[in-house]
């Protein structure tokens, strides 16, 4: 689903340049659910970045569901997002002026989408992540662990070939962590390749295969215990 | 289907941030107000001065007799010059090019007597061609005529005043009125837009008046219009060709200025002219003014609507919105804004002004209003300049990488 080879990224800091990943090598699978660790400045969001499109790469190979990806404009960018990935965010980044159902369904609009047809779509995923009843609600009336259900939500809409989740648990507390990551982890069981970003031990844990990053090199790449338990 | 969907996403936004919406409408409606009262009062001002100097035709020339101040060719100084008819014929024979219409003059102050009713009135005896020369418009029955002339018939056409003061709310047509002592025949009332004095004189045939009041052949002055074709330059030159030629024939010094008086409207008509250039020039110049303080105010909003909203486009294209989908919804938002906007200012201006209406005369200011064209326009000058203020802020947030944006605090 997600092939990497010698991916290089590095930012320009005034006249010196910053090279925060050196080469990396990754490969994930259709349906793997995968956290990416590392302190900060390791390079786990330049990764989640360049891998969500939302900025692009200095050199090596990047491979999303078997297409190359290279000499995107904006324009395509945008689609490719729309089409294949979700996102979650630690900050959320719901529209603070639209309602729950509204952001669920706003990818369903970029893919041009009728608006009939994509808020029954919009509620659908609205119950799944179990906040039918809060559907006209503002995200200024949610819950930090509600407005990151409704984030979910939106990521998962357009049917996205992977999930991408920037520290999804990151200002949450951990009872409302785990719940949200419990969601993740059913949208896996259903198939979905969710990818995953963290600082902390305990959510990585929750996952599949955890991959080390540290000075923008990877340092381990293990599959959890847990797998067995399922 | 798509259109109407992009549309009501364009409503959504605008009506979910209404502070952001009142505030940028607010700026173009207030400088459309503010562009039409300006202009409105401009063209007020305007129309006071054409009214000022609407009176009489504009390509009139009388000339008047007075007495020497110098001495010339043996002849003493304070020397009373007098016209005669003879004069009246020398300048109609000297200058059948320049000349449109002409007429002798002879002016008394009569007492007039109608029933119990009277009044004091100037009274002129002219020729009918006297009558475009004052611009008056007959209203009922007709001016002197030729006829009147040649019979000295003692007939009069009377100003609508007169009729108004003498006969009340009845006709005046066909009346007789007793002038010192003698009757005349009222033939025509006449109106004038010079104003309620040119609407108080009585003309009678110029042979009548000049037959019973002056010994021989005397005339007070002469008024004529020169040839419309003539420019203000060549009509100047013509009354100072005619001045000269008059005092050839009086025997007057070139240089005596008070003998021979010739008074040429085109000189006036030159500096009225000259004064609306200069009105217009400044009316103009406040209308681009407060244009350009518009603009500027849109641009600044612009930049800050799509400022403050830098995170919200970096979501959108997170999800999947292209750079020329982001362009369009702020463009079409800011077109629909100002649109409404320009128009709620137009009407708001185009109402105050009529509400206004005359009530201003006495600052010379009459009947402020503006010419539909010109608020459109400005209107649409708005539009487009914030359409444009709106693109370039609007192409940069497009094209910033979604990540910069998100990061936007």
């Amino acid at each position: 689903m997600i092939k990497i080879e010698k991916l290089h990224k590095s930012y320009p800091i005034g006249k010196d340049s910053l090279h925060v990943l050196k080469g990396l090598d990754l490969h994930i699978k259709e349906g793997e659910f995968v956290a990416i660790m590392g302190s900060s400045g390791s390079g786990k969001s330049t990764l989640l970045n360049i891998v969500g499109l939302l900025d692009a790469h200095d050199s090596g190979n990047y491979y999303l569901n078997g297409q190359l990806i290279e000499n995107l404009d904006e324009r395509k960018a945008a689609i490719l997002r729309n089409k294949f990935l979700g996102f979650v965010f630690q900050s959320f980044n719901l529209i603070n002026y639209k309602n729950a159902l509204e952001n669920v369904a706003l990818p369903l609009y970029y893919s041009g989408m009728g608006r009939k047809e994509r808020n029954e779509i919009a509620m659908q995923y609205l119950e799944k992540v179990g906040l039918a009843d809060w559907a006209t609600h503002l995200p200024s009336e949610l819950s930090g662990g509600q407005k990151q259900r409704v984030a979910i939500a939106r990521a998962l809409v357009t049917k996205p070939k992977v999930v991408l989740a920037d520290e999804p648990t990151g200002a949450l507390d951990s009872s409302t962590s785990h719940s949200v990551m419990e969601l993740l982890k059913e949208i896996n069981r259903e198939g979905m390749t969710v990818f995953v970003i963290t600082h902390e031990e305990d959510i990585a844990e929750e996952t599949d295969r955890i991959v080390r990053l540290k000075d923008g090199v990877i340092i381990s790449d293990e599959k959890t215990l847990k797998k067995s338990k399922v | 289907m798509f259109d109407l969907d992009r549309w009501q996403e364009i409503f959504q936004t605008i009506s979910k941030n209404k502070l952001r919406t009142i505030l940028s409408g607010f700026t173009i409606a207030f400088a459309i107000l503010l562009f039409t009262l300006l202009f409105g009062i401009g063209n007020g001002l305007k129309h006071t001065f054409e009214k000022q100097f609407a009176g009489d035709s504009q390509n009139s020339v009388y000339i008047n007799s007075g007495t020497t101040t110098k001495p010339y060719k043996g002849l003493q100084s304070g020397r009373q010059i007098q016209f005669r008819n003879e004069d009246a014929k020398f300048i109609n024979e000297k200058f059948p090019d320049e000349i449109q219409f002409f007429s002798p003059n002879i002016q008394r102050s009569m007492q007039a007597i109608y029933k119990g009713e009277q009044n004091r009135y100037t009274v002129r005896g002219v020729y009918p061609d006297y009558q475009p020369l004052e611009s008056a418009v007959i209203q009922d029955g007709r001016f002197l005529s030729y006829i009147d002339i040649k019979r000295r018939a003692k007939v009069i056409a009377i100003g609508r005043l007169v009729e108004e003061d003498l006969f009340g709310a009845k006709s005046a047509m066909g009346k007789n009125i007793n002038l010192d002592g003698i009757s005349y025949k009222v033939v025509g009332v006449f109106n004038d837009p010079g104003g309620d004095n040119d609407e108080r004189y009585i003309y009678a045939p110029f042979t009548t008046i000049q037959g019973m009041y002056k010994p021989n052949d005397e005339v007070d002055y002469f008024g004529l219009t020169f040839n419309s074709k003539l420019s203000v330059d060549e009509a100047l030159a013509f009354s100072n060709l005619l001045t000269k030629v008059l005092k050839e024939k009086h025997n007057i010094d070139p240089r005596d200025q008070a003998a021979i008086r010739v008074r040429n409207y085109a000189e006036g008509t030159k500096n009225v002219q000259q004064f609306m250039t200069v009105l217009n020039v400044i009316i103009l110049f406040i209308g681009i003014g407060t244009l350009i303080a518009g603009i500027i105010g849109i641009s600044n909003i612009m930049v800050y609507i799509v400022k403050e909203r830098t995170k919200e486009l970096g979501i959108r294209k997170a999800l999947g919105a292209t750079p020329s989908s982001i362009i369009g919804m702020i463009l079409m938002e800011s077109i629909f804004i100002t649109a409404l906007a320009g128009y709620t200012g137009l009407m708001l201006g185009v109402f105050a002004l009529r509400a206004l209406g005359d009530s201003l005369e006495k600052y010379f200011i009459l009947n402020p209003s503006v010419e539909t064209y010109v608020v459109v326009g400005a209107t649409i000058v708005l539009i487009i300049a914030g359409t444009i203020a709106g693109y370039i802020p609007a192409k940069r947030a497009a094209s910033i990488k979604p990540i910069v944006a998100l990061n936007d605090e």
